[in-house]
């Protein structure tokens, strides 16, 4: 690993540690008795720990691990989404061919590098071979319902996802080599928004920003969290190809949309009257949980930079 | 020796594929007799049910399968005999003159704890949850008063392994096991049936199918 990354992984440790302490006092100032709130903040803390580990690990090993780490992760989101989406017996080709098709076959054009079918495979070829494949059972029932259950798995658990490492396909220059620095720019900025956002709601909540869809968001949560993320974003201008204003327009524009990807995703929630998208990662929930706003600022994030940072 | 090594196998391909949640909603695993009556819609129910009990219960947990399916060819009989200790039974009554509950009566007087699929056959209807319960159940229970009875309902196998499919989807799975269930002095065979009915409808997710 090269300096900064060494630098950066040493930076998220100090903030669990820092985490970490607080957690525990807390913990001890409430005294023996179960606290939900505390609780859950402290598993989520343990978690943090594990998944920094996983991916400063994937990071050890190179671009391959990393790709195959978020091939991992996809599934587990895509497995979690079907999951929780009712299909029926019909669709069983179109759920083998998501599964077991199009989850290896976007990966694999992420590895050799063709973005000309890595950016239009599962929105173009995908979304017409789903319908194709779900009409063959011949069964009419709910049919635009339960295609497009299976074309939004697709597109939000693999296509988006699978953006994260994308990024190591893009020649930027004078960024040689340290592409990875920009895989954990984003999915730093993009969670610490989401833990900041959480804090801050905590700490400061008062009104509601979306009582029906996500009854945990507040202004407050929201307003503070994005504007600190925005500038931890800009403060780490130097572990990516921007400049520091740079940095924190792009980190703005990613907490955004990792915003209302949070916001999109409880809506589905709330329809299928979950609170959780499954039990995977403790204190958190699902994968999905974890990864609901990087499901939409990942695809973004991707185009932005290909389209101002790559001649 | 290979029956151990098969059912272990099962078990993690099983858990692997489902990832596995077992909630013990109304009761916990303790080693006590039982019959564990579920719904049915996969030839991998059993699996799944017989996966989430610690492996003390499980040595002495034994399926109840329909002979007709699990005679058929050296596998299935394998499978059923050495692997999961199956009882099989005679659903098609071809001997009229014998109890069709006989081998069940007899693995639960060996002290045996059973998996029972109350249906009878496999529900392979979208739209319905649950299909009529066969009387034995309600047999069972009279003549075995000291068993109890546990509802258990697996949800989301049947999409996982939808009939005559060969690859199973790898969707996520959950088994609940409810409170269990005592047949009253002079209860009905109907007044029973309807209860252990709603027991197990009771653990099913609600949702459109």
């Amino acid at each position: 690993m090269d300096r900064h990354t060494l630098l950066l992984f040493a930076g998220i440790g100090s903030l669990l540690l820092l985490a970490s302490i607080v957690g525990f006092v807390l913990k001890w100032r409430t005294g023996v008795g179960p606290n939900p709130v505390i609780d859950n903040l402290n598993a989520r803390i343990k978690a943090w720990w594990l998944m920094v580990a996983v991916i400063g690990f994937a990071f050890l090993l190179g671009q391959t691990a990393v790709i195959l780490l978020f091939y991992g992760v996809s599934f587990y989101a895509l497995r979690e989404f079907i999951t929780l989406v009712p299909t029926r017996s019909s669709d069983y080709p179109a759920l083998v061919a998501a599964f077991y098709f199009v989850l290896p076959m976007q990966y694999l054009l992420i590895a050799i590098d063709w973005y000309g079918m890595f950016s239009i495979f599962v929105p173009v070829y995908v979304f017409l071979l789903l319908p194709i494949l779900a009409s063959l059972g011949g069964d009419s029932a709910r049919f635009l319902e339960r295609t497009s259950k299976v074309q939004w798995g697709l597109m939000l658990a693999v296509f988006c996802i699978s953006f994260v490492p994308a990024l190591l396909t893009l020649d930027i220059p004078g960024f040689e080599g340290r592409h990875l620095l920009l895989i954990a720019y984003l999915v730093v900025v993009v969670q610490l928004s989401d833990v900041l956002q959480y804090v801050c709601g905590k700490l400061f909540g008062k009104r509601k920003i979306a009582p029906n869809l996500s009854p945990s968001k507040t202004v407050e949560g929201f307003v503070g969290g994005i504007a600190l993320a925005s500038l931890a974003g800009a403060s780490l201008w130097w572990i990516t190809p921007f400049n520091p204003w740079q940095a924190g327009l792009v980190a703005l524009l990613i907490n955004l949309l990792g915003f209302f990807g949070g916001l999109v995703m409880s809506a589905i929630k709330r329809d299928r009257g979950v609170k959780d998208w499954g039990h995977m990662i403790e204190g958190h929930g699902g994968m999905l949980d974890r990864l609901d706003s990087v499901c939409f600022a990942a695809p973004i994030f991707f185009h932005v930079v290909r389209y101002w940072w790559v001649p | 020796m290979l029956a151990t090594l098969v059912a272990y196998s099962v078990i993690a391909g099983a858990r692997a594929i489902t990832g596995l949640r077992s909630l013990w909603l109304g009761t916990t695993p303790r080693s006590k007799q039982r019959i564990y009556f579920a719904n049915h819609t996969s030839h991998g129910d059993f699996v799944l049910l017989w996966a989430s009990l610690p492996a003390a219960l499980r040595k002495r947990t034994r399926p109840v399968a329909g002979a007709d399916y699990w005679t058929k060819g050296t596998l299935r009989r394998f499978v059923i005999g050495e692997v999961f200790k199956g009882v099989l039974i005679d659903r098609q009554h071809s001997a009229s003159d014998h109890n069709p509950l006989e081998p069940m009566l007899k693995a639960l007087e060996a002290g045996d704890s059973l998996i029972l699929f109350p249906e009878g056959t496999r529900n392979l209807d979208d739209e319905v949850k649950l299909l009529p319960f066969k009387s034995g159940i309600f047999h069972l229970a009279k003549a075995c008063p000291q068993v109890e009875l546990v509802p258990v309902w697996i949800d989301n196998l049947k999409r996982v392994m939808p009939k005559g499919r060969v690859l199973p989807l790898p969707l996520l799975c959950t088994v609940s096991f409810g409170a269990p269930l005592v047949a009253k002095e002079d209860e009905s065979k109907e007044a029973f049936l309807a209860r252990a009915v709603e027991a197990l409808l009771e653990l099913a997710p609600e949702e459109e199918a």
